[in-house]
């Protein structure tokens, strides 16, 4: 009887484990048959968000809560993972019966790749009423004109730096050519200070510099062409390495920048501005949020300011044009498309838009009627730049594909290191090899 | 398992009485059986579901070009295969590894030796220099990283202590040149592996009979021949395990590296495993990425193979070659 009752249990504990682990990645039901949902379905769904840690753990939270008072059939339930996760779990995700409801998704080249799964839901049809209320911000996350994602937040790539340094090295206003902004690190130099910083280790910060080059280089269409064919074989961008072959030879970074991690510690890049230790960095506007988890200084916000990339005067781009991007979600076919796309549009409403701002420091609110609540002068200029800008370049890693965007990155940081070639970098993104 | 259920069905009948109790030897050979049974099932199936099965999964995957996402459907042959074997930066990964291992074995080795061969003498704070010795291996290889990362930053700890030491001269960066971040990182390597060479050494030498050093000694042989002629001998078969496992281990390093440089900068510290999880995972390039665990494998399969027939044929003779009754 014993070894009976025994085995009984452990049968009932491997047929639990076996439930727990199918309806561990996602539970999607309707138990209302049909696309539609009516007011009387119950739907279950699954959200996979980077929000692992305070306060975006909590805004999330109050939203999947809020949103379930107002729509009572529809429960949501958020599942934190970190970041690097998603980069490597999607595929693995999408290749699964039960892919997650709702998730991380950052638009560009990384999407149409993810579409090829045949998992994402093409939201076009229920968010023609109110996508236009997101402007210019809403087409980074479409492909082929349909909408496979929804952004909830924007980001520009600036120049943030230290006033307090520039005011000890004599330098009055930020630069807006690259003459000034050399003439600047010289000055900054001559007072002991490392002009940039720059967290190499990562890659992405490298590019973040070729990519601006060649945007002042390079014209909108021809920037447009490039990412969509994968091809950098215009004249244009092997200006844009010319120009940082000459930017580097005035070596304006830190020692030894090539093993500095960007961000998440006190070492990185990121923490050396916060620190005092380099006068500027070429970053996102996560930028803020990052440097008061890497110093002490709690007045660090009154001490930043922000610049845009300054003008090269040999450029056909448009001097005003910007790198960014940002944070999204698409929804799988697996999920009640209608109350998926219901949530996203409540994300991106003005309460919580403006919640993200002042609670979790976004820089930008893809709804830019949230732009008001920002306070931080810094981050209101970069604001500013990116609202004005002619146009928004997708950060080229994200815009291509992720393996020729991941080779550009590669292709560029070994430049950085003293091991590359023009010919490298251009052609990275188009022979599909790479390695 | 047809023996096993016969064994269930006996067991009442034997209870009973009614049928006549078989054989000993019969006995005995139907217990053999449940117990291999029991024993043996268990790690077959782990290793049939986690290894063969997904090295079957590889293989299979790195026949087409894939991205992970989709069917399999881009059959490309040995494409995947021309690319790794001619890539530039999979040959860097490659001698990297063989440099890690070389310079395990070459420098790893000896230190190890000498350091066991110390402690394994009766001496005072022996427990305790045991204990610092042994303590690096005993952290996650993310902490040493983590670490190690901070301590070896330019203008970090390391390279104060090189200043306050009056050797300001040879602070170097340590893991931005491209041409001394592998040494850098082996070094970091060194410091959390060689406890566990030790404490394999120690046992081994706490398996050589001191009546041997004593027959030796009286027959007036030096401490030095003492060591050279009866220590090392004996010691043989652990250190070409600790050998084994240092190559093993050198061609399959990731973690430290990928969490101090990811390889960088410009692949200078590439190993086969950061190269694959590189181009497998981030750049989504499964079929590519399976090609080169293939790769891996073949190689690290050869050298097992061959270290088994060649270098540890006397140790595991009779383990490996025949039966045990």
């Amino acid at each position: 009887m014993r070894t009976n009752r025994m085995a009984a249990a452990v049968a009932a504990a491997v047929t639990l484990a076996i439930a727990a682990c199918s309806s561990g990645g996602s539970t999607s039901s309707t138990t209302a048959a049909g696309s539609s949902t009516s007011s009387t379905a119950t739907v279950a769904l699954s959200w996979w968000n980077n929000g692992t840690a305070q306060p975006l753990l909590g805004i999330w939270q109050s939203a999947v809560s809020a949103f379930h008072a107002a729509h009572p059939n529809v429960t949501i339930r958020s599942v934190p993972h970190q970041n690097e996760f998603f980069k490597t779990n999607m595929p693995i995700a999408l290749k699964s019966n039960n892919p997650p409801d709702i998730y991380q998704q950052w638009g560009g080249g990384a999407e149409a790749t993810q579409i090829q799964s045949g998992k994402l839901a093409n939201l076009t049809q229920y968010v023609s009423g109110w996508i236009g209320t997101l402007g210019k911000a809403a087409a980074g996350w479409q492909v082929n004109g349909q909408q496979y994602g929804i952004p909830y937040d924007q980001h520009v790539v600036g120049f943030w730096y230290r006033k307090d340094l520039f005011v000890k090295a004599g330098i009055t206003s930020p630069p807006t050519t690259l003459a000034e902004l050399e003439s600047d690190d010289a000055k900054l130099k001559a007072h002991g200070i490392a002009p940039i910083g720059i967290g190499g280790q990562a890659q992405w910060p490298d590019a973040f510099w070729w990519e601006y080059f060649a945007v002042r280089e390079c014209s909108q269409s021809v920037i447009q062409q490039a990412m969509s064919a994968a091809n950098l074989s215009a004249p244009c961008y092997s200006q844009a390495t010319k120009d940082l072959t000459a930017f580097i030879a005035t070596n304006p970074f830190e020692a030894g920048f090539n093993a500095v991690a960007a961000q998440s510690s006190p070492a990185s890049s990121a923490g050396m501005l916060a620190n005092g230790k380099v006068a500027m960095e070429l970053q996102g506007d996560w930028e803020p949020g990052e440097l008061l988890g890497d110093t002490t200084d709690k007045s660090i916000d009154s001490k930043l300011g922000w610049f845009p990339f300054p003008a090269v005067s040999s450029g056909q781009g448009d001097p005003t044009a910007v790198i960014g991007g940002g944070d999204g979600w698409s929804c799988t076919t697996g999920a009640a498309e209608p109350a998926c796309a219901q949530f996203l549009q409540y994300i991106d409403s003005t309460q919580v838009q403006e919640q993200l701002v002042t609670q979790a420091s976004i820089g930008l609110p893809a709804n830019a009627a949230a732009e008001g609540a920002i306070t931080n002068p810094a981050v209101k200029a970069a604001a500013q730049a990116h609202d004005s800008a002619a146009y928004v370049a997708v950060y080229f890693d994200q815009a291509l594909p992720t393996n020729p965007g991941l080779a550009l990155d590669a292709a560029i940081a070994n430049f950085f290191a003293g091991k590359g070639s023009n010919s490298a970098i251009i052609n990275s993104v188009s022979s599909s090899s790479g390695h | 398992m047809a023996r096993t259920r016969t064994a269930a069905a006996a067991a009442p009948d034997i209870v009973s009485g009614a049928v006549a109790v078989p054989p000993a030897s019969q006995r005995r050979s139907l217990r053999k059986r449940i117990e291999l049974t029991v024993l043996l099932v268990p790690p077959l199936a782990l290793f049939i579901g986690f290894v063969l099965v997904p090295m079957i999964f590889a293989i299979w995957y790195s026949l087409y070009n894939w991205n992970g996402y989709g069917p399999l459907t881009d059959f490309i042959g040995l494409q995947n295969y021309r690319g790794v074997l001619t890539g530039p930066v999979f040959h860097q990964a490659l001698l990297h590894n063989i440099i890690i291992a070389v310079l395990s074995v070459v420098i790893q080795l000896p230190i190890s030796i000498g350091l066991a061969l110390l402690l394994n003498r009766r001496m005072r704070g022996r427990g305790a220099l045991r204990l610092a010795v042994f303590t690096p291996y005993v952290l996650s290889q993310a902490t040493s990283a983590v670490m190690w990362l901070m301590l070896l930053s330019h203008g970090g700890p390391v390279d104060a202590l090189f200043r306050s030491a009056g050797l300001g001269g040879l602070v170097r960066f340590w893991l931005a040149s491209t041409s001394l971040v592998l040494y850098t990182l082996f070094f970091v390597i060194t410091w959390q592996f060689i406890g566990f060479g030790i404490v394999l050494l120690l046992a081994g030498l706490q398996g050589i009979p001191p009546e041997l050093r004593e027959a030796a000694a009286i027959d007036g042989a030096t401490p030095w021949q003492v060591t050279r002629q009866v220590v090392l001998p004996l010691l043989g078969p652990t250190i070409r395990v600790w050998i084994f496992l240092a190559v093993i281990g050198s061609l399959q390093l990731f973690d430290i590296v990928w969490i101090m440089t990811l390889g960088g900068p410009a692949n200078s510290s590439q190993t086969m495993l950061t190269y694959l999880y590189f181009n497998g995972l981030e750049r989504t390039q499964f079929g590519y990425g399976a090609t080169i665990s293939v790769v891996l494998f073949i190689i690290s399969f050869v050298f097992a193979l061959a270290y088994q027939r060649y270098a540890l044929r006397r140790d595991t003779s009779g383990a490996l070659t025949r039966a045990v009754q």
